[in-house]
């Protein structure tokens, strides 16, 4: 044991089986962190399965508080037979090892130099719990309470974190706070520390909380006025329209009882993005969610948004594709599909939130530009961001002001010279609706995925299909100018830039820590099409790194056909095995790219 | 008031529609011309009115009644869903949506059956023609067994019957009528009208051009050939005081939820439409000698509609405004201190 103490910059692997009640102990694990005031992340890598499959759980201190994974792990903590032999050969000389010795045992041939292995007996300590039929789930506080022990996560903060979990269910507080505490006891008796991890109580949680990036665009979706909800369940975004409606419930229900929303879990994802698209023409503020399976899906009703005009928020919730992929991974790959979804000429406006905060944010901005644009606008985000619990900046209240667009009532047409639901008033693309029910001669039109001209009449004439496909362009070249603009930082003289958007974002600002003499700008960008600030940025750079989740490079591909002429300069980095990306696989390979 | 004004006071001419382009002598232009003559009577204000279809012949007749109302052409087999959203968005709007055999039993067959088992508060009429017309005359799913295309060959499929589906899944108002019966199935629609939750109308209404042929079940003349009215309708809305058919010992008054009435008077056979398995036994025997029973199948008046189901308020949710769905301040300072 040498002297040097490690405080607040390690990270820590759980191995169990899933549906064991692993995720309320490692929950209890990242909490008590967060309330100590260290910086915490938490990683959930788990399968695509109910009980019994092997599923990791990565807690990472940094005195910072990154919330990126860290590639290599310095402790690991082995519950689970299964995959003990895996896990104990991918850890480093140096690092320190828990393991169940009830069912793992560890060979001296499978030691490396420098490591510390901590036996758990947790099966023979699991007698110990009175509560039989709870057994199987209290037992995974054994390491939580042994770890707490040897690195100094204070017992009371992790009472406290109990408590709030359990609220005033007093039998499930004691039944949780005794189990810790054989935790507690066990390594107190029999473990003799030998490594030089410590935890120590900081300060760098003061204005933030922790939140599932799902969780905030749901709550997000209640502030923006959406009123319709049509969904379909897959993973990873059920817990998106899951959080909406729980939020709905408590704060959407007028003095009657009655609900000022409707959630409608559908028949499949056709439906919920075909009620969207009614309720939307109709008037209503109306979503979906899904993953990419389901945009696959959506993809007819997508190109009539655009084509007839008609506001949509689709909330994409990334995992790794293509087909089935791998369901509880994620990735940014549903990109090039989302900015051009359906058959056609058709282009969508893509918003890309990097953090919870984010999200409750922009889903509300993804409802202003959806009605402003009468058309689709996706919400992306992807599996880590939605579904992980993520330390973010707390939630900020504006004062809603609802950007309903172009809506023309009968007052209003009275007003109006000349009215066509597809006619360019304005010049800026975007043509004025009015809503069923307006009581007017003039007021109704007729809504078609069919060739229509300036007055909503079928056509099929060449010159009346050119003008309107001319015009959703110019509506296109408008949205430019109003969509989120990216974040620009680092040194502004840089000849090296890098482009990153959503979760990858989190690797690259640590990345760039590490790397603080290298003179690099980085663009983040925010949302699709590109603002003139992308093409601003890459016209003052040699070299532009396009950093992104996915095999094929998709951002940089839009990014080369949208701003063409800059080819030579963008090169990529690109990370897709479905693990969030790592600051430490972007050094890497933007050392290696740079010639450092 | 002039008499030729309905009782708000339009004309027919103010629910008419543009010109039909579908051939000369089509079942669906009766039918829209029922549609019109339907909602003049019952003096539906025409703004007030959701036109919905999906793909096909029958998809395009939105066009051609109601003008003064909305209309959305959606895609094939989608119409369900989509009149379902505008429906949740404004339930004070009325809605009507149009299909065909091939866009509600084919493509649309789960959206259909989604829709009737949410009872969606709409009239849902399947201009049900038992071929692809627009696209030259393939069989669709409601084509007899047996039946002749006009190429030749015969359908080696059974039929999927439109209004067996429906009762089966809980629709609570089902009729079947044919396009040449024009007082039928205006009553049909006064009454799908004024019923609460989902109306499905079968109508048989056959292609001139791809099914009209000697052998097929669904020509002109083998469909009145075989036509078996259940019962005569007589329709009396909610505002008309003057009651012009009254009831005797043979009629059954079903009472519709906006108190309007209507009479049944059975004909030929004992028949009674509040008995689902009355229904589904009508439907089976009547396949079976090869007629076609028409009239109402099936009601049922005291289910709720999806509206009521999802317990929406009275304000139809397009018209709720910031003041009425934001959640304020206190509940985000509330939320940032449980998130710690």
């Amino acid at each position: 044991m040498s002297a040097t103490r490690i405080v607040n910059d390690f990270s820590i692997r759980v191995a169990t089986a899933n549906g064991t009640g692993s995720q309320s102990s490692n929950s209890l694990l990242f909490k008590s962190l967060f309330r100590m005031g260290i910086g915490v992340c938490a990683k959930n890598m788990f399968p695509s399965n109910i009980q019994g499959l092997p599923t990791w759980f990565q807690i990472r201190v940094s005195t910072k508080g990154y919330q990126d994974l860290r590639e290599n792990d310095d402790i690991a903590v082995l519950i689970n037979p299964e995959t003990a032999k895996e896990d104990i050969a991918s850890m480093r000389p140096g690092t320190t090892i828990f393991y169940n010795s009830s069912v793992i045992k560890v060979e001296d041939s499978q030691k490396k130099p420098g490591q510390v292995y901590y036996p758990i007996p947790v099966e023979e300590l699991a007698k110990k719990l009175t509560d039989a039929k709870l057994r199987h789930l209290l037992k995974n506080l054994f390491y939580v309470g042994v770890l707490s022990n040897l690195y100094g996560i204070e017992e009371d903060v992790m009472k406290s974190v109990i408590k709030d979990t359990f609220r005033d269910k007093q039998s499930a507080i004691d039944a949780n706070v005794g189990a810790l505490q054989i935790g507690i006891d066990y390594a107190k008796a029999n473990l003799k520390k030998e490594d030089n991890y410590a935890f120590e109580r900081s300060n760098v949680n003061d204005g933030k909380i922790i939140m599932e990036g799902n969780a905030a665009a749901g709550l997000g979706a209640v502030y923006a006025g959406c009123t319709v909800l049509a969904w379909y369940p897959i993973t990873p975004s059920s817990s998106l329209a899951e959080s909406a409606e729980a939020y709905m419930k408590k704060y959407r229900v007028d003095k009657d009882g009655k609900n000022k929303y409707a959630v409608v879990q559908c028949e499949d994802e056709l439906a919920s993005i075909g009620m969207v698209l009614g309720a939307g023409w109709a008037g209503a503020r109306a979503m979906t969610s899904t993953a990419g399976p389901g945009i696959s899906l959506m993809s007819e009703f997508i190109g009539l948004s655009y084509y007839a005009e008609v506001p949509a928020v689709i909330a994409n919730v990334q995992r790794v594709g293509p087909s089935t992929g791998l369901p509880t991974r994620t990735q940014q790959c549903d990109v090039q599909m989302c900015a051009i979804a359906s058959h056609g000429d058709t282009k969508h406006i893509m918003l890309f939130p990097s953090t919870p905060k984010e999200c409750f944010e922009q889903i509300q901005t993804s409802f202003d530009l959806a009605d402003r644009f009468q058309t689709t606008v996706f919400f992306m985000i992807d599996l880590d961001l939605g579904m992980n619990s993520w330390v973010t900046d707390e939630l900020i209240y504006t004062k809603p002001k609802y950007d309903r667009g172009k809506v023309l009532n009968a007052e209003q047409l009275n007003e109006m010279k000349d009215w066509g639901r597809y006619l360019d008033i304005d010049g800026d693309g975007i043509p004025y609706r009015t809503l069923p029910g307006t009581n007017h001669m003039k007021g109704a039109f007729f809504t078609r995925g069919s060739g229509h001209d300036e007055y909503a009449r079928y056509t099929e004439k060449p010159d009346a299909y050119i003008r309107n496909m001319d015009r959703l362009l110019k509506k296109w070249e408008t949205a430019k100018t109003v969509v989120p603009k990216p974040v620009i930082t680092g040194d502004k003289a840089a000849k090296t830039g890098i482009i990153a958007y959503g979760t990858t974002d989190h690797a690259v600002r640590e990345c760039l820590d590490r790397m603080p003499k290298a003179p690099i700008k980085y663009l983040r960008l925010t949302a699709y099409p590109f603002t003139p600030e992308v093409e601003d940025f890459i016209k003052s750079c040699d070299t532009v790194y396009v950093i992104e989740q996915n095999r094929d490079a998709q951002m940089k591909q839009l990014i080369d056909a949208d701003l063409p002429g800059y080819q030579n300069k963008l090169k990529s980095i690109r990370y897709y095995g479905g693990y969030p990306i790592s600051a430490d696989l972007v050094e890497r390979e933007l050392s290696q790219k740079m010639g450092r | 008031m002039d008499t030729n004004c309905n009782r708000i006071g339009l004309g027919k001419a103010d629910y008419s529609g543009k010109p039909s382009t579908l051939c000369k002598g089509c079942g669906h232009d009766s039918i829209t011309a029922c549609i019109i003559e339907a909602y003049y009577q019952m003096g539906v204000p025409p703004y007030e009115v959701m036109k919905f279809s999906g793909i096909g012949c029958s998809s395009k007749t939105p066009t051609y009644f109601v003008d003064r109302g909305h209309g959305f052409n959606t895609v094939h087999g989608r119409m369900p869903a989509v009149a379902s959203g505008a429906n949740i968005a404004n339930k004070k709007n009325t809605v009507i949506g149009i299909s065909g055999d091939g866009d509600s039993m084919s493509i649309g067959m789960g959206q259909f059956c989604h829709a009737v088992r949410r009872n969606i508060d709409m009239v849902y009429i399947i201009e049900n023609n038992g071929t692809y017309g627009l696209t030259k005359g393939q069989f669709s799913a409601t084509a007899d067994k047996g039946s002749k295309a006009k190429k030749g060959w015969s359908n080696p499929y059974p039929t999927i019957d439109p209004c067996a589906v429906a009762i089966e899944l809980g629709a609570t108002f089902v009729a079947r009528s044919f396009s040449g019966d024009r007082k039928q199935v205006i009553s049909l629609i006064k009454a799908a009208y004024a019923h609460k939750g989902i109306a499905v109308l079968d109508i048989v209404s056959p292609c001139v051009t791809f099914n009209n042929h000697e052998g097929s079940t669904k020509s002109y003349t083998f469909v009145k050939e075989h036509d078996m009215p259940l019962h005569e309708l007589g329709f009396v809305p909610s505002f008309d005081e003057i009651t012009t058919e009254i009831a005797d010992g043979e009629t059954k008054t079903i009472e519709l939820h906006d108190g309007s009435k209507l009479n049944i008077k059975k004909l030929a056979k004992d028949y009674d439409p509040t008995d689902k398995m009355s229904a589904m036994k009508m439907i089976h025997d009547t396949r079976a000698t090869g007629e076609l029973a028409t009239g109402l199948l099936y009601v049922v008046t005291d289910h709720p509609d999806h509206n009521t189901l999802l317990n929406l308020c009275e304000t139809p949710l397009c018209k709720l405004t910031e003041a009425d769905l934001d959640p304020g301040p206190d509940i985000i300072a509330k939320l940032n201190k449980a998130m710690k």
